[in-house]
């Protein structure tokens, strides 16, 4: 890791972290009664672990210029392994609240494991942990290989992704805390969320410089998607979190937005995330992994860069399908209600060209369980995103709204897209960046496959069963005209329900536990690194380098 | 000028109407000229090679 650095970059790294320990000192001094004390030793722990690593390392020889004519992978690759990590970390808890649900003494009488608290901890660590590593990981690999220029210095991208997890880490540890901003996926109060921006702005920059030193003239479509992720994320980030601190020592903030301008930007930010973080960013990575592992190119290129841009346009203003029946003003719902419908056009469009580039290969699909991950993914995000723009409408949302339909609806679209298009393209990605021949065993991908899929669909389905169960109870009146069911009823009939839910997540889960497995063992394959001419893997780098006439 | 409602509307109405409509031109345009279309094939296809080095 630090022999990859230049001296340069080790003192700077080394100076970065000395500014980073000092502002954790002076948080856990001026807070020591506040959560912002809790993380200010957090923030030093980390910067004084990283900086022995470095001072360990700080002698070891520089990278030779023929190291540095290659592509730098370094990052991706821890990525990769912080990825799993988190998706093993996120969806425990996700297990676990889902069990609260079901068994409300689960919580074993402390507060760090109250519903409240738990919830946020599981979305943040698979939103976040999970998918937001997979995307660091995969974008830097995919921005080299289709610029074919190496990345601009080898300290940013380390800045970006270690970054990046520390602010997951003082998001999560904050929750434990019982620190919120009450605001969904943006939870993390306002000091995590300005080191977020400085993170985001380098990981932007890097994106910059390496498209600056590109040599392939064209940007091939998945970097625009990334970098719509990248740009998007940032304006929604700031924006949602404009909020004055109580004071410099204290963790609270006040928001800078109150009653339905809170609402409306929270669900401006809260449905962009799902629109740029959960969506454009994976399509970014479907755009390149999937034609890649298929072997053949996407059926339309063309298609890609129409349904780009209506992605981005529509998305924008698709937030207040989130409030309906709400003081938000009619006109707003039903332009947020209008602009969801139309967004099935360009969302269809991506997930069609995606199987349309597999038509013909459908033997592939059916002997790789890596591509049918990819495949399986795309259907998910045709389902979801056509679910989507049908529970937007205003009619719709009356019986949906608020009930475990909802819930259904994003994991159709968390597990069976985002998270599927992550294994499969980290499954393609893993034998590339360890130079192995091919993953440690190609019948626990198919196992974790078949895991993945049946827990998706157990809790997808159960969750259909109860939300709409539960939408229609809340709506049912008697012959004189008052609810014909309490609240407790509608709980008592979703009972079998969130067992089963719990059920299809931990199926999910254990799948992903077997995903870990394999890459681990794929990693310490033994025969160490190995020069591959397969037909299956990139070129590896140890290849043997072709001698110029005269040598 | 106050900023309200009505103006609100009447700019959606307007420039929003125009910028929206003048993007979508400007992207279908793009995409089908003609001259590019040599451009997205090769982008299309280049992903697709095994050649795994930064070029020079």
């Amino acid at each position: 890791m630090i022999a990859g650095l230049t001296k340069g970059e080790r003192q700077l790294s080394l100076a970065v972290l000395t500014v980073l320990a000092l502002c954790g000192l002076a948080f856990a001094a001026i807070g020591h009664d506040d959560p912002i004390g809790t993380h200010g030793f957090i923030i030093l722990l980390v910067a004084i672990g990283l900086a022995c690593v470095v001072i360990a390392g700080y002698y070891a020889p520089e990278p030779d210029k023929e190291q540095l004519s290659r592509y730098y992978d370094d990052p991706t690759r821890a990525g990769i392994v912080l990825a799993m990590a988190w998706a093993v970390f996120g969806l425990f808890f996700g297990v676990w609240v889902a069990a609260l649900l079901a068994w409300p003494e689960l919580t074993f009488d402390a507060a760090w494991s109250s519903f409240g608290r738990i919830r946020p901890v599981h979305t943040t660590g698979v939103i976040f942990g999970f998918g937001g590593n997979a995307l660091i990981a995969t974008s830097l690999h995919v921005l080299q290989r289709t610029t074919r220029a190496r990345l601009p210095d080898q300290f940013s991208p380390w800045f970006v992704l270690i970054g990046y997890n520390l602010f997951c880490v003082l998001a999560v540890s904050g929750y434990f805390m019982g620190l919120t901003q009450s605001k969904e996926y943006a939870e993390a109060e306002w000091y995590a969320d300005i080191w977020l921006v400085i993170v985001w702005v380098v990981y932007f920059l890097i994106y910059i410089r390496t498209l600056q030193r590109r040599k392939e003239p064209h940007i091939y479509v998945a970097n625009w998607y990334y970098m719509a992720f990248i740009l998007v994320v940032a304006i929604l980030h700031i924006v949602n979190n404009l909020a004055v601190p109580v004071s410099f020592g204290h963790a609270k903030s006040y928001s800078l937005f109150s009653g339905v301008q809170d609402a409306m930007t929270q669900w401006w930010y809260g449905h962009n995330a799902v629109a740029f973080f959960l969506t454009a960013g994976f399509l970014g990575m479907m755009y390149y992994y999937l034609p890649k592992r298929a072997g053949r190119p996407i059926f339309s290129y063309r298609l890609s860069i129409i349904s780009f841009w209506g992605i981005v346009f529509m998305y924008m203003w698709a937030g207040s399908h989130h409030l309906h029946y709400t003081a938000l003003p009619q006109w707003v719902q039903t332009l947020g209600m209008t602009f969801s419908v139309i967004l099935l056009v360009p969302s269809w469009a991506s997930a069609g060209n995606a199987l349309a580039t597999l038509n013909g290969a459908w033997g592939k699909v059916r002997d790789d369980a890596t591509l049918r991950f990819m495949m399986v993914a795309a259907v998910f995000y045709g389902l979801s995103t056509f679910e989507g723009s049908f529970m937007a409408i205003r009619a719709v949302n009356s019986l949906s709204h608020y009930t475990d339909w909802t819930i259904g609806h994003v994991h159709a679209g968390a597990l069976g897209w985002v998270a599927m298009i992550s294994f499969g393209s980290i499954y393609a990605l893993v034998p590339w960046m360890w130079k192995r021949e091919r993953m440690y065993s190609s019948k626990l991908i198919e196992v974790h496959f078949w895991l993945a899929l049946a827990g998706t669909v157990v809790y997808v389905f159960s969750m259909w069963n109860s939300g709409i169960i539960q939408g229609l109870m809340w709506r049912t009146y008697n012959e004189s005209g008052t609810l014909a069911y309490s609240f407790v009823d509608s709980l008592v009939a979703m009972h079998p329900y969130y067992i089963a839910r719990t059920f299809g997540g931990l199926l999910f889960l254990l799948g992903a536990l077997v995903g870990c497995y394999n890459i681990w063992m794929t990693i310490r394959q033994a025969g160490g690194r190995v020069v591959l001419q397969g037909p299956d893997v990139d070129e590896p780098a140890l290849a043997p380098i072709a001698l110029q006439a005269g040598e | 000028m106050d900023l309200d409602h009505q103006t609100v509307v009447g700019l959606a109405k307007s420039w929003g109407l125009i910028y929206l409509l003048v993007l979508a031109v400007g992207v279908l345009a793009y995409t089908f000229w003609p001259k590019n279309k040599k451009r997205f094939d090769r982008a299309k296809e280049s992903i697709l090679d095994k050649d795994d080095k930064p070029w020079n």
